[in-house]
Formats: structure tokens, C-alpha cells, sequence
């Protein structure tokens, strides 16, 4: 498979201005990475070494956008290693496919501190092991869904191309590489760059961070918006916002929308579609020779080469599964002492924490659920009539869309402070405060979901309802509702997942001096924290995991299961 | 006989591939194993083109993957002739089954690929197949810039590109339109009969008596429920055959009077305890009983399939429903309507559901039950699952949802009872209104 096939009259083209262009971007590329690299291994810095200097934002925002990459190669690794390994073994089925259930559901944010603690240890006085916990924090943000995408994947392989695999008797890496990435490229692609928009909050978060009363900072956009909001440097805080933004569409730009576009080609469709996304950077990387030299000189064959040395392929009529042998049983076994060890240790920082504090804990847990509600609730509300008119009209759809996710990509919580300011003019207590707080971040997904699944309205319903004089209340009730409901419901679950995290940050706010702090399980997460009680942020993460758990089973399944049946449209 | 060009000492050696005993087997959930295949013997020999014939559902395919090595048979031996394992087999799917990423060469090329054949022979192994048959100047091109003829084309290339002993093809025509399919044919048989590929033997899943009649050298019928071989039939017609040829047309309505023949239950099949209906919807069985009203005499089932261009796998399934209800019978290839299928074809719609009612309810168990069950609830309501449940543990899963799908849209039409879609309970209209009147008294 040729990962950049250039047309015909492309093959005999010479070095040109494309190829020109293609070099200085990859030295450009690497230049920046060596020069950022070397500061991931500095000693320690506090807020005043962070410059409040425009000079040095671009420089801030390409260490961001290095710590975000780097998690996002692990990301992407893992998830289809444990994509693989739960699709593949027996033992996978049981064990990993429920544990990735609960991973996902695992407020990541809450760990962050301590793993900060955690990384930092391991280097002192460096801000590698800083540099580690942030990249770790993204890390989980990004990869369990991704995962979960893989292995999706894995397991709803076409039947026919499977056969045909076997038949030709692929080895097991050949399958992987013509038939299972490939199969998976296109979900795995939407939901990595679900994943890496949605992983900005979680970087401005890492950048910044209390634990056992010392405050950690990392220098990046993030800590240069938490140190301008510290001095209250108005200018300051307004070119970070830009820069964040110019940032995400940037990323956007140049590396998803090309990727995208050339993603097109697994789709598992024999027809040619209309409109196909397109990408001018990814023409010029198709119509670069040096690309298409690299590609079939160095890339092609070295790859070829190693998939034949490791594939022997398997006798016909026998797909070997993985996980028989030694490896699986010794996967297992890691497996049983890693939970051993987790539920041991759990047990031992919950020791003397007693029924009236879990009881305590469960009643903030509560409050944080009702939070969470309001904040969906709210934000469905003025989202919907707006997705809704977005969506019906294909001139605005056009422009609002991608500003949607921009939105939805923007650490909200670099805006925090500056909401909170607000409220306390207004003279709003945080336990109110903090549902506006929640919803800055998440109510983009229900909008952006909203327009999505509005725009996807057969046409032919839309002019039966016109035909028969359906109208006002009616349609609604009749038709728009029904239509959108699961692409609601999906928005709605993204933004429930995005406030319980938001909650450790939306709970506790600082601003000029003041420490605002709501009644909730967030809350409480964040001052056990800074404190350094590591027993009670078990127990206030182990009460949320439930509650979220809790609330997937009870009100996203079955509501899920209504739109897959009731309210499918195809 | 076989054909002439591959007559010799080879037709009487050793056979290329062996089955004997072969049963398969599938677990239902509830329980117990349902089977697919029973105990079938077959020889593949040199030289010969064998095409495979059944109803749908009656396991061809999964014949077909077990002797293309996908599957494994749950009991008996497949038997391979020396030399004939390994690189042996090829398969050509109905759904072509080409990786959409890949070029027509990079597909041609998977076999080669997979074989560890280094990228120069692989090219040329693959161009000169690609020329062979018919896909020169296309090598470069993507599956979806192809027309379902040229993809099935990409198809055979890359089963012939690894020099099969045995071809295995899985309905290869049938996803084409009528002239591809028969260019296709020609041009395979063509590279057969010249013997440019070294196929040994090629074996051919299909639903066209036609095709099978005018490409196979012999025809093997299954039966269904469970598959066994009913009959195997040698076509000794020289090639090339007319369709027009009288030997040709009594061989097609030989195997389709194969074909359409109710066996008498064999002692040993008991392992069906219910009568299962056919899956056909009331309407498409009130437009056969009207068309064969049209045209009152006995009718050639084989030429009615033609005048409706449906297969015998789509008209076979409706003339069993006829049969069923006592509407029409079938003898030798021809069906006729009974004084009831008479009746019901020129009634009113009313008086067809009146009709349709009394038949069901006297020759099909299931829905005379399904009523019975109904009528002995006080409130005149029963699950759907209750109905699954029952049928699953003698059909398995999959089998019970369709048959209480089927029944459910007979006793509906039929005015039998009602069903409510939302709770999945099947109910007497009459039992509830009664109900739903009676506590305001």
C-alpha cells in the first residue's frame, strides 16, 4: 500500500518550489523540536521565571504543543496495542474491554496532582519528572477512547476482507498493516483528534499545579495564563488567549485537516463520494518529489522488509490467537498482581478513613452530580434552538462549524479566573458559580453534535414536513426532536464526562488573592491535594468513579439504547 | 464425462480433494447444536469444473470455506491430494472482497506479498496476470474507479496470480448485472478451456441453475435443513453450450425439479421438532397466488423465475409459503393453484383475510399456537420473547426471531391478533377493547 501515491505526471516531475518548501518545513520541524527538547530537562522553575513578555509566547506555545504531541505518539501506540490485546485474546475480552469501561470513566484530572508528585520525585530539582506528569496527564486523557476506537474496529472487521486475508494467508503484521490499521484509520482519525482537541483543558491544567502546599509550574501557555492572571495583566492574558487559539487552528490546519483528507482512501465504500474533504497541504505533500522519493525508496521498502521478516504466515485454515501461550498467561498474571497491588495499597491510604467521612464525601459527590446536570441542562438549552438553526441553514453551517470546535478544543479553564472576576461583581457564590464555570467548556460538544445531526436530516423528511403543513411546535416535537435526539444524546454524554473533570478545577478557583471554594466532591479532590492527603483524593476520585459510573448505566445506556432504536435514522 | 482437453490418466487418479463424513455443527445458545452441513461425501477431481446447488441458507458457502480452509468441519476429514495444501487454493467472493485502500496491482499483488516474493517478481507475476485477464492500463487504479465487472475482474487476478490447484469460487456473477456476468463467464471459461491457467479444478457456489448448467462439468444439489447432498447431476454437454439446445433445457428443469422437490421427512432428521414457515411476507404471497391466477394453467416454475428475474433463492422461499397454506402445489417443476388459492386470488381484501385466516390457522401449527396461547391469557397479551424463546431452543437464535418476524406479519394480516412494536407483546384486539370498556361499567 502506497501511503503517498502521486499521480502519474507527478512521478516524473524534478525537484521543484513543493520540495523547497517540504525541506524547510521538515527543518524548521526539527529545529524546533531539538531547541524545545533541551528545555524538558531544566532545573526547576517558579512563576517569576515565567516572562510575561509577547516575545515569548510563540516559544511557550511550541512546548505546549511538543508535550501535547508527545502524548498524543503514546496515545496513539497504546491504543492499539490494547486495542489489539483485548481484541485478540480471550483474556483481553474479560479483562481489558471492562477495565477501559472504567478508565474512561475515571475523572483523570483528580490524579493529576499526584502523579505530579509521583513524576517529580523521581526527578528531583529537574522539571523532567514535571515534564513527565504533564505528558502522562494528557496522556490519559486522550488514549482510552482511542483505544476503545481500535478495538471497536478490531471487531467489526468486514467479514469478506478477513477471509480473504486468511485464504492469501497474510502473517499476523501483514494483517495488521493492509487489513486492521487501514480498516480502523478512519474512526481511530476522528476520534484522535476528538481526543487531542479535547486534551488542551488537561494541558493547561498540567502546566499548572498545587500539591502538598508547593506550587509547580511548567512553562507553557497555560502557566503563562495562570501568571497573568496572577499580576493581572489584562494584555497579557489576551495575547495568551489568541495564541491558544491561533495555536488550535494552526494544528488544525496543518496537521488534521491534511490527515483527514488523506484518510479518505479507507473508506470502506466501493463508490466514489462527491464531496471529499480536501487539504492544500496534504497536495503538497503528494506533489512533493522528495515525499514520493522518500515514500518509495527508504519507507516502503524497509517496511516491507520488516513485515516479511516477521511475518511466517500462519498454516491455512488456522488464524493463531494471541494469548494461548506464555505471553497471555504472563499478561495475566501482571495483570493480577498489578490490581493486587493497586487494591493493597488503595486499602492501606483509606485506613482510618471512616463510614461518616465516605458518607460526607458521597453527599458532596451529590451536589458535584447536580452541578453536572445543571451544566448540561443549561447548556442543551440555548444550544439546541442554536445547533438547530445552524444546522438547517447550510450558509451559516458553513462558518460555524468549525468555530464550534475551536470552542470546544479551548481550555476553558485558562478562562476561569476571568469568569470568576465576574461572578464576584455580580456578587455569585462559587456553589452557583460553578456550573457557568462547567459549561464554558462543555456545552460545545452538544452544539457542535446538535448542528451535526440536524444537517443529517434526510432531506425528504424535511419536505414531507413542509408538504404537509407541519409547522412550529408540531415540527419540533415531530421531527427535528426525534431527528437529532441521538446525536444529543451522544453531545450529551461528551459534556457530562468534560464537567465531572472540569468540577476538580470549577470547585476551587483563586483570584487576586481570594480562594473561592464550592461544597463538592471536585472541590474536595482538589483541597485534599493541595494538602497532600492522598487517602482522601482516593476516596473523593472512588466517589466520583461511581457516580459517573452510576449515571453512564442509568441514564446515558438506556437513552443511548432509545436512539439506536427508536430514533435511528438510516 | 470429463472434458475432452483434460480427460487422460489423471481423471481416474487419485481425487484432488476428499470430504467424507463431513458434518458442521453450530452451538445454539439456549443449549444443544444445530447443524449446517450432515454428512457430506464429495470428490473433487482433476480437471473438472463442479458447481455447488441449494437453496439459501443451505450451507453452500460453508462448504465452501471448509474446503477453502476457513473453517473446520465439526466432524469428518477433508482430504487434500499431495502437493495440492499450501498455496493450493484460491477463493473469488461474491463481494469481491478487495481492500479499498490498495491498487488493483497492490491487490493482484496480496498472495505474492504474503508468499515473501520479492517486489520485482511479484510485479511481474502480477502484470501478466492483470493483462491475461483484461485489466491492462487499470493497474494503478482504485477498486471504486472500477465497475462491479472490472472490480470482480481484480477478483479473479488475484486468485489466479498464486497459481491455485483449486479455484473456489463463492457466487462470483452474482453481484453483476446480467452482460458483465456472462463477459465474465466467457472470458473464465475461455482461459479454462484454453488451458492458460494451471487450475486443476474449479469448484462454483451458485444460485443459477443457468450458470451452473453452462459452465460445470458435474452439479451437486443440497437439500436444506440440514444440507445433505441430494443429488449430483453430470453435465456431459461439449463446450461451448447453447442455452437454446434442448439437452441444455431439460438439464435445467432436471435439477430444477431437483431443486424444488418437498423431500419426504427421512426418519432420521428428527431433530426438528417444528414445523418452520417459510420467511415471506403476506404480500409478496398474495402477488404469486394473483399472477398464477392470471394464468390459470399449471406454470413452469423455472420460467416464471425468468418472467419475474427473481432467483430460485427469492421464489423458491414464496411458492414454500403457497404450499404451506394449502394455496398452491407444486409437482416436477410446475405449480399450480388449489380451489383455495383460486378463491383467495379473486376475493376482496377482506374476504382474502378471512381466507388467509382459516388456511394459517389450520396448516401452520405456529400461528394456530401462537393464538391459542394468546386466547388462554386473560388479558389477551403475550411477549414476544416467550414466542423466541420457545422456537430458539429447536431453530437457534437467529432462525426464532425471523419465524416469529414471519408469523407476526401472517397473523397481522390475517387479522389473527395485533402486535404492539413498542412493548413487543402480541395481544387480541378483541380481548383488550373489552377490557379497556369494561372497568368504566
Amino acid at each position: 500500500m502506497s501511503w503517498f501515491p502521486a499521480p502519474a505526471i507527478a512521478r516524473r516531475r524534478t525537484f521543484g518550489w513543493v520540495d523547497l518548501l517540504v525541506l524547510l518545513a521538515v527543518l524548521l520541524l526539527l529545529l524546533g523540536v531539538v531547541r524545545l527538547g533541551s528545555g524538558m530537562a531544566a532545573p526547576l522553575r517558579t512563576a517569576s521565571h515565567i516572562s510575561l513578555s509577547p516575545w515569548s509566547l510563540p516559544l511557550y506555545a511550541g512546548e505546549s504543543l511538543l508535550r501535547i504531541v508527545i502524548a498524543f505518539v503514546f496515545s496513539l501506540v497504546f491504543a492499539v496495542a490494547y486495542g489489539y490485546a483485548a481484541a485478540k485474546t480471550n483474556l483481553g475480552r474479560r479483562l481489558l474491554v471492562p477495565l477501559l469501561d472504567i478508565l474512561q470513566s475515571v475523572p483523570v484530572l483528580g490524579f493529576l496532582s499526584a502523579t505530579v508528585a509521583f513524576f517529580a520525585g523521581l526527578f528531583p530539582g529537574s522539571t523532567a519528572g514535571l515534564e513527565m506528569a504533564s505528558v502522562f496527564a494528557i496522556f490519559t486523557a486522550q488514549a482510552w477512547n482511542m483505544a476503545f476506537s481500535f478495538y471497536h474496529s478490531e471487531m467489526t472487521l468486514p467479514r469478506d476482507l478477513q477471509e480473504a486475508s486468511t485464504v492469501y494467508r497474510l502473517g499476523r503484521w501483514q494483517r495488521l498493516w493492509y487489513l486492521e490499521l487501514p480498516s480502523s484509520a478512519i474512526s481511530l482519525i476522528l476520534n484522535s483528534m476528538m481526543s487531542f482537541g479535547g486534551s488542551w483543558f488537561f494541558l493547561a491544567a498540567s502546566e499548572n499545579v498545587t500539591y502538598a502546599g508547593r506550587s509547580y509550574l511548567l512553562p507553557g501557555v497555560g502557566s503563562y495564563m495562570a501568571v497573568a492572571e496572577q499580576r493581572g495583566d489584562a494584555g497579557a492574558m489576551v495575547a495568551a488567549v489568541l495564541v491558544m487559539i491561533l495555536l488550535i487552528v494552526l494544528v488544525d490546519q496543518i496537521f488534521w485537516r491534511p490527515v483527514i483528507a488523506w484518510s479518505q482512501r479507507f473508506k470502506m465504500e466501493q463508490t466514489r463520494a462527491a464531496d471529499e474533504p480536501t487539504s492544500f497541504v496534504l497536495m503538497i505533500l503528494q506533489r512533493s518529489m522528495l515525499v514520493e522519493m522518500l515514500e518509495r525508496r527508504v519507507l516502503r521498502p524497509t517496511l516491507e522488509g520488516a513485515l516479511r521478516a516477521l511475518s511466517r504466515p500462519p498454516r491455512p485454515a488456522q488464524v493463531r490467537r494471541l494469548g494461548r501461550g506464555a505471553l497471555g498467561s504472563a499478561g495475566g498474571l501482571l495483570a493480577v498482581a498489578l490490581l493486587a497491588w493497586a487494591a493493597f495499597s488503595g486499602a492501606h491510604l483509606l485506613h482510618g478513613i471512616g463510614g461518616a467521612q465516605v458518607l460526607h464525601v458521597l453527599w458532596l459527590g451529590i451536589l458535584t452530580l447536580l452541578r453536572v446536570a445543571a451544566a448540561v441542562l443549561l447548556g442543551a438549552l440555548w444550544t439546541v434552538p442554536v445547533g438547530v438553526y445552524i444546522g438547517l441553514s447550510p450558509r451559516v453551517s458553513g462558518w460555524a462549524q468549525p468555530v464550534a470546535q475551536i470552542a470546544a478544543s479551548f481550555p476553558a479553564n485558562m478562562l476561569f479566573p476571568v469568569v470568576v472576576a465576574l461572578l464576584l461583581r455580580m456578587d455569585t457564590g462559587l456553589d452557583i458559580g460553578a456550573i457557568p464555570l462547567m459549561m464554558l467548556g462543555t456545552q460545545w460538544y452538544i452544539l457542535f453534535n446538535v448542528m451535526a445531526g440536524t444537517m443529517a436530516i434526510p432531506s425528504d423528511l424535511k419536505e414531507a414536513a413542509r408538504v404537509f403543513g407541519v409547522r412550529g411546535g408540531l415540527r419540533w416535537r415531530q421531527l427535528i426532536l426525534p431527528a437529532i435526539f441521538p446525536s444529543l444524546v451522544t453531545g450529551g454524554v461528551t459534556a457530562a464526562g468534560g464537567a465531572w473533570n472540569a468540577s476538580i478545577v470549577a470547585e476551587v478557583v483563586g483570584w487576586g488573592g481570594h480562594l473561592l471554594v464550592a461544597q463538592g466532591v471536585g472541590a474536595y479532590i482538589t483541597l485534599a491535594t493541595a494538602h497532600g492527603h492522598f487517602g482522601d483524593i482516593l476516596l473523593g476520585i472512588a466517589v466520583m468513579s461511581v457516580l459517573v459510573v452510576a449515571m453512564n448505566r442509568l441514564v446515558w445506556r438506556p437513552l443511548y439504547r432509545l436512539a439506536e432504536t427508536k430514533y435511528h435514522l438510516d | 464425462m470429463i472434458h475432452p482437453f483434460r480427460k487422460g490418466a489423471n481423471a481416474i487418479s487419485e481425487p484432488l480433494i476428499t470430504l467424507r463424513g463431513v458434518h458442521k455443527l453450530y452451538e445454539m445458545p439456549g443449549g444443544g447444536t444445530g447443524t449446517v452441513l450432515e454428512d457430506i461425501d464429495l470428490e473433487v477431481r482433476e480437471g473438472e469444473i463442479l458447481a455447488v446447488l441449494g437453496p439459501s441458507g443451505s450451507g453452500k458457502s460453508t462448504l465452501l470455506r471448509i474446503i477453502a480452509g476457513l473453517t473446520q468441519p465439526s466432524r469428518g476429514s477433508v482430504r487434500y491430494r499431495a502437493g495440492v495444501v499450501g498455496h493450493g487454493v484460491a477463493l473469488v467472493f461474491q463481494s469481491f472482497a478487495l481492500f479499498p485502500w490498495m491498487t488493483v496491482q497492490e491487490n493482484v499483488e496480496i498472495g505474492l506479498r504474503a508468499q515473501g516474493l520479492a517486489p520485482k517478481e511479484r510485479e511481474r507475476k502480477a502484470l501478466q496476470v492483470i493483462d491475461m485477464i483484461g485489466l491492462d492500463g487499470f493497474e494503478g487504479a482504485y477498486p471504486k474507479e472500477l465497475s462491479g465487472g472490472m472490480r470482480q475482474r481484480v477478483g479473479f487476478a488475484r486468485s489466479l496470480v498464486v497459481d491455485p490447484d483449486v479455484l473456489l469460487m463463492d457466487e462470483p456473477f452474482s453481484a453483476l448485472d446480467v452482460l458483465t456476468a456472462e463477459n465474465l463467464r466467457r472470458d473464465l471459461l475461455d482461459l479454462w478451456l484454453e488451458r492458460r491457467i494451471p487450475t486443476k479444478a474449479v469448484i462454483i457456489v451458485t444460485h443459477s441453475i443457468e450458470e451452473a448448467v453452462y459452465l460445470a462439468d458435474r452439479a451437486v444439489i443440497l437439500s436444506r435443513d440440514p444440507a445433505r447432498i441430494a443429488a449430483q447431476v453430470p453435465i456431459t454437454l461439449p463446450h461451448w453450450r447453447e442455452r437454446e439446445d434442448p439437452r441444455f433445457v431439460q438439464l435445467v428443469d432436471q435439477i430444477y425439479g431437483l431443486l424444488t422437490r418437498r423431500e419426504a421427512v427421512p426418519a432420521h432428521a428428527s431433530n426438528r421438532r417444528v414445523q418452520t414457515v417459510p420467511p415471506v411476507r403476506s404480500g409478496a404471497l398474495s402477488g404469486l397466488l394473483e399472477l398464477l391466477e392470471d394464468q390459470d394453467e399449471k406454470v413452469d416454475l423455472y420460467r416464471l423465475g425468468e418472467e419475474l428475474s427473481l432467483d430460485v433463492e427469492d421464489l423458491l422461499p414464496i411458492v414454500e409459503a403457497a404450499e404451506l397454506l394449502g394455496f398452491a402445489k407444486v409437482a416436477e417443476g410446475d405449480i399450480e393453484l388449489t380451489q383455495e388459492g383460486r378463491d383467495f386470488a379473486e376475493a376482496s381484501l377482506l374476504r382474502r383475510k378471512e381466507i388467509f385466516r382459516d388456511q394459517a390457522l389450520n396448516r401452520c401449527p405456529g400461528l394456530e399456537n401462537m393464538v391459542r396461547v394468546l386466547g388462554q391469557k386473560s388479558n389477551g397479551r403475550m411477549n414476544r420473547e416467550f414466542f423466541v424463546d420457545v422456537l430458539e431452543r429447536s431453530v437457534g437464535p437467529e432462525e426464532a426471531e425471523r419465524q416469529v418476524d414471519t408469523l407476526i406479519d401472517w397473523g397481522r394480516y390475517g387479522e389473527m391478533f395485533a402486535y404492539d412494536t413498542e412493548s413487543r407483546q402480541l395481544y387480541l384486539e378483541s380481548v383488550v377493547e373489552e377490557q379497556e370498556s369494561a372497568p368504566t361499567d
